[in-house]
């Protein structure tokens, strides 16, 4: 049995809700784009939403960059570290990345993986509606973004 | 059953309390208390605020699209879209029924579904308010807190869900936007090697649904009062069961017990149950209300899921499950259990059965091998039913002869719980907020009044930055006289500057 990929890409969100496909169509998108000697280093993952049971994902991974639309994040996107934290997201859709990061500690008694949130700037959330122009800039922009992560990721890994 | 505290008689006068939205609980709801100078409660109503246009979504696609389209109806539970969408389809291709292998296989996902839910709701939705108490310290009463004070109490959660979603993942196909289960069939069979890597991990996951069905004795044990108490009314009881009057969760026949358990209606056909139930819209919520059409509005609501189906049916087709199911049946001393709570105790029995029906499905040749396909002659329209993790949940579909969806109704699970939760928050609101100052905790007893019903109010839209939960103080007038929001890492904030939404 293969060991996992040290790179983990993990994005969510709802296809048919607008904006909310950003995390989706990023870990669609950077899977196409990534050169071949790269893919299996990288494992894609995507979700309608962050979830306990993520933290079982992390387990094993060097790198982590977390991907959702964001609707309070400044266009195109925003990059962040994620740290492990304690926080009031109990909402079951919407575990907080930080949160997911706090489960994988006290589950498995030992740091988190380093950890990216990239937050891709939204606006529009209904049901049916097409990723808007907004959200489309904000992805590409996104993506080369994220091409270059994947490749720093890499090579720290080499290193 | 009446509708007391639905609506003021004397509304002038009264000051508002909007809870906006409900946390942990799946998509946007809100709660407005009207109270008057003495805190007493003179309306209480629960809104659901965003819960419009799954009709118009599908309607005008092909018919062979859907099952995987309504997947994005809800974040939380697409395989029971999935299902119900299928189970409709067979009936518009005339492919009933469908073969032995594509029952198998959909039944094997429908209740790894029903596994990873039901594991969801309890170890990590509910668990904190009941491991920690209602009053607790929000800081504490979250999935997180659970996962440092009780460690093998998350961990079993979350093994659990992720086996489900392992099983969903091996007979739809992917982990997300599964295609397994298509109109008239399956596209995909178990392979050995995917059956016998599920059989390794049985042993362990019915070990650890006893045990949870053991916590919720428990729980119930330990506060015997406190868990027959809250929230508890009468109601009447809705959900499928098998002909013989077995519990079963993806097929069978309409029944609906009355407050007392007599039986009143049984035997009713999934295409007819617009002979069994209507709609009724109102003003002030965006979900609708449907009630038996024969006993009317005030008579004739309903309560189902869990707790509904755990008494509904005759008895349980699996052995522990039955066992449990008759210590269940027991507490209610020769009457129907009407607690609110008791809902989190028929939830572990159900997940108890649902690995016991896993067991017994991956024993059989049949998911392995044989047609995947029935045909028959093409329907106008069908009608498919399914028990989904939250309760009984209805697709009706006509075609036209091009193949595109014309009509779609949709009456999903937390729709028929619309009157019910609405009369948990009532009881506990008269029960715990009246003659009391309003504070973050008792604000919580009716958040997990309406939890209980494990709601799926509007099929799961997120971004960071969105607002779990929102507080408001209303005067008369509308005016904002105060507004509390919880936000990731920014703990609370007041802003008494923006709209509320519905009225209230």
């Amino acid at each position: 049995m293969s060991a996992k990929p040290a790179i983990l890409v993990l994005g969510w969100g709802n296809l048919s809700r607008g904006d909310d496909a950003l995390g989706p169509l990023f870990v669609a998108g950077l899977q196409e784009r990534l050169a071949d000697e790269l893919h299996q280093q990288v494992e894609f993952l995507e979700d309608y939403q962050l979830q306990v049971e993520h933290a079982l994902d992390l387990d094993g991974r060097r790198h982590v960059l977390f991907v959702d639309a964001s609707l309070d994040c400044p266009a195109p996107f925003l990059v962040v570290p994620v740290h492990a934290q304690r926080d009031t997201s109990y909402t079951s859709h919407a575990l907080s990345p930080e949160a997911l990061m706090q489960v994988f500690e006290d589950l498995h008694g030992h740091a988190a993986p380093a950890a990216t949130l990239l937050a891709l700037r939204a606006e529009v959330f209904g049901l049916g509606e097409p990723l808007s122009a907004l959200a489309q800039g904000n992805l590409q922009a996104g993506l080369e973004w994220g091409l270059n992560w994947v490749r720093q990721a890499a090579n720290s890994q080499v290193a | 059953m009446s509708f007391e505290l639905e609506t003021a008689a004397n509304p002038q006068g009264l000051r508002r309390v909007a809870i906006d939205p409900v946390s942990r609980v799946e998509g946007h709801g809100k709660v407005t208390l009207l109270l008057d100078e003495n805190n007493q409660v003179h309306q209480a109503r629960l809104h659901i605020v965003e819960f419009r246009g799954f009709e118009k979504f599908i309607e005008g696609r092909p018919y062979w699209e859907v099952p995987v389209m309504v997947q994005r109806l809800c974040g939380i539970c697409p395989v029971s879209h999935h299902l119900a969408a299928a189970k409709a389809f067979d009936r518009v291709l005339g492919a009933t029924p469908i073969t032995a292998s594509s029952e198998a296989v959909r039944r094997l996902m429908h209740y790894g579904q029903m596994l990873q839910s039901h594991a969801l709701h309890f170890f990590h939705l509910s668990s904190p308010d009941l491991l920690f108490g209602f009053s607790s310290p929000v800081a504490q009463r979250n999935v997180v807190g659970v996962v440092q004070a009780h460690p093998e109490v998350a961990k079993k959660g979350i093994l659990l869900r992720k086996f489900g979603q392992e099983i969903i993942r091996i007979t739809s196909g992917k982990r997300v936007h599964g295609t397994g289960a298509v109109p008239g069939g399956v596209n995909k069979l178990v392979t050995a090697q995917e059956r016998d890597s599920l059989k390794q991990d049985l042993a362990q996951m019915l070990e650890w649904a006893m045990d949870a069905v053991d916590i919720a004795k428990q729980l119930h044990g330990q506060s015997e009062a406190l868990y027959r108490q809250f929230g508890s009314f009468r109601s009447n009881l809705m959900s499928l069961v098998r002909r013989d009057g077995a519990m079963d969760l993806y097929d069978g026949v309409l029944r609906v017990r009355d407050a007392n358990g007599r039986v009143l209606f049984d035997g009713v056909d999934d295409q007819k149950y617009l002979d069994l139930i209507e709609e009724e819209v109102r003003s002030w919520s965006y979900m609708k209300f449907p009630h038996l059409r024969s006993l009317g509005r005030e008579q004739g609501w309903y309560r189902v899921g869990p707790l509904a189906r755990v008494q509904n049916c005759d008895f349980i087709p699996s052995p522990l499950a039955e066992i449990e199911r008759k210590e269940f049946v027991a507490w209610g001393r020769g009457e129907l259990v009407h607690a609110t709570l008791a809902y989190h105790w028929a939830r572990m029995i159900e997940m108890l059965h649902a690995v016991e029906v896993i067991a017994q499905l991956l024993d059989d040749p049949a998911l392995l091998s044989g047609e995947m396909m029935s045909h028959g002659e093409r329907q106008r329209g069908g009608v498919g039913i399914i028990e989904a993790p939250r309760g009984t949940l209805i697709h009706d579909y006509e075609v036209g002869d091009d193949d595109l969806v014309t009509r779609c109704n949709l009456i999903v699970s937390t729709t028929h719980n619309n009157q019910a939760m609405n009369e948990a928050v009532r009881a506990v609101a008269k029960e715990y907020i009246s003659g009391h100052e309003i504070t973050e905790g008792l604000l919580n007893h009716i958040e997990v009044a309406i939890r209980a019903y494990d709601p799926c109010l509007s099929c799961a839209t997120h971004a960071l930055g969105q607002m779990p939960l929102d507080v408001t103080l209303l005067a008369t007038d509308g005016g904002v006289l105060d507004r509390v929001q919880k936000s990731h890492g920014r703990g609370l904030t007041r802003h008494i500057d923006s709209p509320i939404g519905l009225e209230a």
